[in-house]
């Protein structure tokens, strides 16, 4: 039983050492979000009230995440997380969560928002089946190339922000109103620069250009996989190419974690282009910001569609 | 509760509009009139507090006829508000029948756009429906089921003497070895509840049943403490406390088949669990567990005559040093932005049945190393490396020898060791090739038993995911034990998931 009381020993020696020295404190409100393109958001929201964190990289498929022990660390000094929500993050975020031990992060506190709250899903299932793919029943949780959709969550963030850090409310305010004034006069921009490709038809590797298609008035005519989550097979891309050529698709949107080997041999017998569009920002140069990414999602695929006509 | 239900109802009214059929029939202006006065007398009885009954099953349809199709999607977007708003008020709301439509979704497809109106003719998507963050296993809780089988052959005919594990491959043939029900959900604000119940096929083909894991665990003690109660695998190394599904290999390790017996190390008890506040993740925990019975394989188990060769001893708990301690601790440090490591020190401490007052320490050591490929696609590139070293010190008391009961072993203390390493190597999605390594040894003692003498085992494997709810694995094991000699074995492993299991952890 020796060692083990040796162990108490060091274990409460090193609580009384902690416990001495306060949690690093900058002044700013800690502020976790799963995903690099939340948290672009929740910079512009915070300004320099907040510290911004993103647990997922800018590259990496955000479906599957490591729950890394770092993580944990992570979370548990966060004021408040940010997660898309819509089991976006099933995979990964539940385990985090139950090392977590933050109770200001907890579910239904006001340190805790699920974008997906409040935004007007895609793609929801009506039956629950998984020979379909994994299909999310919560309905497509890639909303977030939907300008509409930032905005409505922006305010969430604003409203959230404000509650847990009442002394900054009206810093988040202001940079609420100045960011919605931004996103719409950016939208109209953006609107104009693909009005003239209104039905424009597009091919994606995962379903995760909807929203975009919605709001700009494209048309996904297939995606490479043959279902969610389900890996491309020579057959459905024969299906693919096929239709790409009766309805003269030209155009495919991959993102960087996606098998771009597949689409270069798709685009090369349709005569396509392969764009390299990624939905976090961060993830090429110089799409660090919300309006850098989309600047630069709306002119590579207004480029492409005019160099096409 | 209502939130999931909304979900789960306006999913299943954009399930059935749609599917109702957007025939060619024409439109009548009266049954305009009619779904008005319906929708009308719903709202009507909402408002007053009255639950209306059933949905309403009405047709919607496409008429080709720009006007009177704007009309009828008006009116399917207030059907569809309405029914939220009755499915959040209404606690008995009921999901209408599924299965009569053959669109699984929703989704608004702008091939289906009307090129004179702009008018979509399908309803518009879900009013705002608040979205949960789990899935739709139940209301409460989430309910997972795995299956695991095993197929294979092994030059030793007796393959339960080779494979010594519970959820091993047990005959030549097959073994359904690992069925197991998982349930989990948050009790109330403050604790999480578990259960995984094991179902397991027999080599006698005998259904065995056990309550393998049942537990709380607290979500919200101040100063970054955590509580878990129940029946748990312990946290003791990397391997211990995970579900066979989640193993790398078909099999246990040798080594934790020797010290922690066939089914790893679990018991009644309680383990309390420290974050420091450092700035990379440092964890401390302690477990106090009962020290009895099968999964207390090197304490007060009554199977532990393999261990010490003699008659196992009985004795009440008589002081709190009667039941066993568990401490760890775990540290992890991110190396680089692809590179995490983790390494953890655990020792086992309780008393064994060689004697009234004979005691057993454990101890063990492990470390876990992963990179994952910045730009991973589900999850893949990635190469692992982890290892874990056990060493147990056993005091034998003088004892009964269970082979001749004329014959009393003497006092002694018997030491094991060994230790696996494997390295898996996710070469692209949802493939992963993988090596293991390991080896076991006893000191010599006052009696002989297979369980303690020397062996080494080579195990190269294959594992296939088609999707993450399914897996297909190849195996072969080169194994040599001392005095018996080597034998070869090929197991075929095949594994599915069912519903909303937990997803695992790093």
């Amino acid at each position: 039983m020796k060692t083990s009381a040796l162990f108490l020993k060091v274990a409460s020696a090193t609580l009384i050492a902690a416990s001495s020295t306060a949690p690093l404190d900058n002044g700013k409100l800690n502020v976790v979000a799963t995903t690099p393109d939340l948290a672009a958001i929740a910079r512009e929201i915070g300004g320099d009230a907040v510290a911004v964190k993103a647990l997922a990289k800018p590259t990496e498929d955000p479906h599957y995440v490591d729950a890394k022990p770092s993580h944990v660390v992570t979370l548990n000094r966060a004021d408040v997380l940010i997660e898309g929500g819509a089991e976006l993050e099933l995979g990964w975020l539940p385990p985090l969560l139950e090392s977590t031990r933050n109770e200001k992060i907890a579910s239904g506190a006001a340190g805790r928002i699920s974008a997906s709250q409040g935004v007007t899903m895609l793609e929801v299932p009506a039956t629950f089946d998984r020979s379909r793919g994994d299909v999310h029943p919560y309905g497509n949780p890639h909303f977030l190339l939907d300008p509409l959709n930032v905005k409505l969550i922006a305010a969430q963030m604003a409203d959230h922000f404000a509650q847990v850090d009442p002394k900054a409310a009206a810093q988040y305010r202001a940079n609420l109103k100045t960011f919605d004034s931004a996103v719409d006069v950016k939208l109209s921009q953006w609107e104009q620069q693909l009005a003239p490709f209104r039905g424009a038809k597009i091919v994606t590797y995962h379903k995760d250009f909807s929203y975009l298609a919605e709001r700009f008035n494209l048309e996904v005519v297939e995606t490479l996989e043959p279902k969610p989550g389900i890996a491309p097979s020579p057959a459905h891309l024969a299906r693919v190419i096929a239709t790409m050529r009766a309805v003269n698709a030209r155009v495919i949107l991959v993102q960087p974690y996606q098998n771009r080997k597949t689409a270069e041999t798709v685009a090369r017998q349709t005569n396509a282009v392969v764009l390299d569009i990624p939905q976090q920002p961060g993830a090429i140069k110089n799409t660090d910001t919300y309006f850098e990414l989309m600047d630069y999602m709306v002119g590579t695929l207004a480029g492409a569609f005019r160099s096409q006509k | 509760m209502h939130a999931s239900r909304a979900v789960t109802f306006g999913a299943a009214m954009l399930m059935f509009l749609p599917a109702a059929g957007w025939g060619q029939r024409p439109l009548q202006s009266d049954s305009v009139a009619v779904a008005i006065q319906r929708l009308g007398a719903r709202l009507d009885s909402l408002q007053s507090g009255v639950c209306p009954v059933e949905p309403i099953p009405a047709a919607p349809r496409v008429t080709g006829d720009a006007n009177s199709d704007s009309l009828m999607a008006a009116m399917n977007r207030l059907t569809l508000r309405v029914e939220s708003l009755r499915a959040t008020r209404c606690l008995t709301a009921r999901v209408p029948p599924a299965g009569a439509n053959p669109a699984d979704t929703a989704q608004v497809r702008p091939d289906s756009l009307d090129p004179a109106s702009g008018v979509l003719p399908t309803p518009s998507p879900t009013p705002q429906l608040p979205t949960a963050s789990r899935s739709a296993g139940g209301a409460y809780m989430n309910l997972g089921f795995v299956a695991l089988a095993d197929f294979g052959w092994s030059t030793e005919p007796d393959v339960g003497s080779l494979q010594l594990g519970d959820h091993d491959p047990q005959v030549r043939g097959f073994t359904i070895p690992n069925a197991e029900l998982s349930l989990d959900g948050a009790v109330d604000p403050y604790f999480k509840g578990f259960s995984n119940i094991v179902y397991k096929i027999q080599p006698n083909g005998e259904t065995g049943v056990e309550l393998e894991e049942v537990y709380f665990l607290t979500t919200s003690l101040p100063w970054n403490f955590q509580i878990k109660g129940g029946q748990f695998f312990t946290e003791f190394g990397r391997q211990n406390p995970q579900h066979p599904h989640s193993w790398a290999f078909v099999d246990q390790p040798l080594v934790l088949n020797r010290i922690f017996g066939p089914d790893g190390l679990r018991s009644q008890g309680a383990r309390v669990s420290w974050l420091a506040p450092t700035p990379w993740y440092l964890e401390a925990m302690v477990s106090v567990l009962n020290s009895t019975g099968g999964t207390a394989f090197s304490f007060r188990s009554d199977e532990s005559a393999a261990i010490h060769g003699g008659v196992p001893v009985e004795h009440a708990v008589r002081r709190l040093q009667d039941l066993m301690l568990v401490p760890r601790i775990a540290t992890s440090f991110d190396l680089t932005e692809t590179q995490t490591l983790v390494l953890g020190a655990s020792a086992a401490l309780g008393p064994n049945s060689s004697g009234p007052d004979a005691d057993t320490r454990i101890y063990g050591a492990d470390l876990y190393w992963k990179w994952k490929s910045a730009s991973a696609d589900r999850g893949f590139p990635f190469v692992s490396f982890q290892t874990e070293v056990l060493a147990r010190r056993y005091e034998a008391a003088a004892r009964v020898s269970a082979e001749n009961a004329t014959v009393t072993l003497p006092a002694e203390t018997l030491s094991d060791r060994g230790f696996y390493s494997q390295l898996l190597w996710g070469i692209k999605p949802r493939v992963v090739v993988g090596i293991r390594g390991e080896s076991s040894s006893g000191d010599a003692a006052a009696f002989d038993s297979q369980l303690r003498a020397d062996r080494y085992r080579l195990s190269p494997n294959l594992t296939w995911y088609p999707t993450e709810f399914s897996k297909l694995r190849l195996q072969y094991n080169y194994d040599h034990r001392q005095g018996i000699g080597s034998d070869d074995s090929v197991w075929m492993q095949f594994e599915f998931l069912l519903g909303a299991h937990a997803a695992h952890k790093f």
